[in-house]
């Protein structure tokens, strides 16, 4: 088993245990807002994670944005094989989680501090809901 | 949770494999948030257009109907991506519009009610004060639980069909009295003349609270709001802060003081909103290349007497050469303003009128865009112009008055 180099505690948490690569966002998402649904890139002008690819990534996000959207939009993208492996929210809305564990996409919500304290983007993380901890396992170089 | 023996019987599969999946996918949901049981609903209100569900989408609502899924409560559809007397004209995908078809017919199946809108609270069904439903899309549950004193959570499409399955829904959030107390005050000192007024006070409060649980407490309102204008409040809340109730002392069920609105809570946060605050608002967009070429009444779409306001405006006037005006609305609104002339008076004047769609979802808009040369968005909607970015619109708030002067010169300022 990997050295775990940090851990941040979350309060509610749903889905398998995974690993990947976190995306650790300043701005809140949407799936309908900030994503380009068909190539899994955020697109929204302006957005602070402009650009990024999420597929297979551990993202985290501050808030949730709209939208009902989410209900489906998991299911979708999942389903196109651009999702991400994890959605960790520091405050979320029903639909965010109607739509992960519809989608069986693993979600997460609230946490003992920032993540920016510990986790930067391309660090290698693990989430475990049963556990509800996301260890650092591997620093990005 | 705690269920009933009838619950457990549907968790058991006694009532059959669809209910089994739905209940069980609902007790997921309802675990996350501290559900301790199940409440009754009334309605359900649900997304479910190919834009937003895809194939792995339709592929699911395929299967549930080959499993004789079975909706036990009335349940409606929210606004979808085709209007398909437009769908050539738009140059949308064919084969997406017969999925959408698909989507629809499949709907129906399983006893659900297609009529196709976003303010099914303005033409279709007005719960009352304590009834439960789960609707979505965020306007409609705003404004349910706001205006009329209904209790939903935001339900996105696979959530409102398996509640209108079940006939129930988790309870959590705003079906509990503890999340519908205010938690912030907002003074409103601002005149407020124009619905786009109204959305740019949703987008101030929404964008500096973006929280579900934040249920902000409008005070010294000057007038008596229209629902229109507390429609686009609502959206455009629901749209920036992700909120999903308000309330406005005097005017709302819950909020007859502040203290009872407030129900003991010391407010987190207390703003006040001028004239000032509102043109900054409109101050603040960036106009970019100063293109003019698309004009967009939608999101929500627009209830009877909004479109009879917005073809008086419009009326014997014509739109600039090259630009485009789209409305959208519900299809028994379209019928009403063909009756009474407006639609006509509207049409003459050069816009486009789609039913049954809202604008934002359109199937094929980022491409529609590009094709179409539209650099800006131009629209009195403050919902529409924060939820359309994934599409690369660069957008602009202006009151109602002036998005027609827009279109009907070509020039924004």
């Amino acid at each position: 088993m990997s050295e775990v180099l940090a851990t941040l505690r979350v309060n509610r948490a749903l889905g398998p245990v995974v690993e990947g690569e976190a995306v650790v966002s300043q701005e809140g998402f949407s799936p309908r807002y900030d994503l380009d649904r068909w190539s899994g890139v955020i697109s929204k002008p302006g957005h602070k994670l402009e650009g990024t690819n999420i597929r297979d990534k551990i993202c985290f996000f501050p808030t949730a944005k709209g939208g009902i959207a989410a209900g489906w939009a998991f299911f979708d993208i999942k389903h196109k094989g651009i999702a991400p492996k994890a959605f960790v929210f520091g405050v979320t809305n029903p639909v965010m989680v109607q739509g992960a564990v519809f989608a069986g996409i693993t979600i997460t919500e609230g946490w003992s501090e920032p993540p920016a304290s510990c986790i930067r983007t391309g660090d290698w993380v693990r989430v475990d809901p049963a556990r509800k901890v996301i260890e650092v396992l591997r620093r990005s170089s | 949770m705690r269920l009933t023996a009838e619950e457990q019987d549907m968790l058991d599969g006694k009532q059959g494999e669809t209910v089994r999946e739905a209940i069980a996918y609902q007790r997921q949901v309802g675990e996350f948030w501290g559900a301790e049981r199940f409440v009754p609903i009334t309605n359900a209100h649900m997304m479910g257009d190919i834009e937003v569900m895809g194939d792995g989408g339709l592929g699911f609502l395929r299967g549930a109907c080959e499993k004789r899924a079975h909706c036990r409560i009335p349940i409606t559809t929210n606004a979808r991506c085709f209007d398909f007397a437009f769908a050539g004209k738009l140059g949308q995908d064919p084969s997406e519009a017969e999925k959408e078809k698909a989507i629809i017919r499949t709907l129906q199946d399983m006893n659900v009610i297609t009529t196709d809108t976003c303010i099914n609270y303005q033409t279709v069904y007005q719960p009352h004060l304590g009834e439960h439903v789960a609707w979505g899309d965020t306007g409609t549950v705003i404004y349910a639980n706001s205006v009329f004193g209904a209790r939903s959570n935001f339900e996105g499409g696979p959530a409102a069909l398996a509640a209108a399955i079940t006939g129930r829904t988790p309870e959590y959030g705003f079906h509990l009295d503890k999340h519908r107390k205010g938690t912030l005050v907002v003074r409103l000192e601002a005149r407020l003349d124009d619905l786009a007024d109204w959305g740019a006070v949703g987008k101030i409060v929404g964008e500096k609270h973006q929280n579900y649980y934040a249920v902000p407490v409008f005070a010294s309102v000057k007038r008596t709001p229209l629902a229109d204008e507390l429609k686009h409040l609502g959206a455009a809340l629901a749209s920036y802060g992700s909120m999903a109730m308000f309330h406005m002392v005097g005017v709302t069920p819950e909020a007859p003081t502040l203290e009872v609105a407030l129900g003991g809570n010391r407010p987190v946060d207390e703003i006040v909103i001028t004239d000032a605050d509102i043109e900054r608002v409109y101050a603040s967009y960036d106009l970019k290349d100063r293109s003019c070429n698309l004009v967009v009444f939608s999101g929500p779409q627009l209830s009877l007497i909004e479109f009879k306001l917005l073809a008086e405006k419009f009326a014997g006037r014509k739109v600039h050469p090259g630009t485009q005006v789209f409305v959208t609305t519900f299809s028994g609104v379209k019928n009403a303003a063909d009756r009474l002339g407006y639609l006509k008076t509207i049409e003459d004047a050069g816009v486009t009128v789609l039913e049954g769609v809202c604008f934002y979802i359109l199937q094929n808009l980022s491409e529609m865009r590009v094709k179409n040369g539209w650099t800006n968005m131009i629209s009195n909607s403050a919902k529409i112009v924060n939820i359309i970015g994934a599409h690369r619109f660069n957008t602009i708030l202006r009151r109602t008055q002036d998005c027609v002067d827009i279109a009907c010169t070509g020039v924004i300022k």
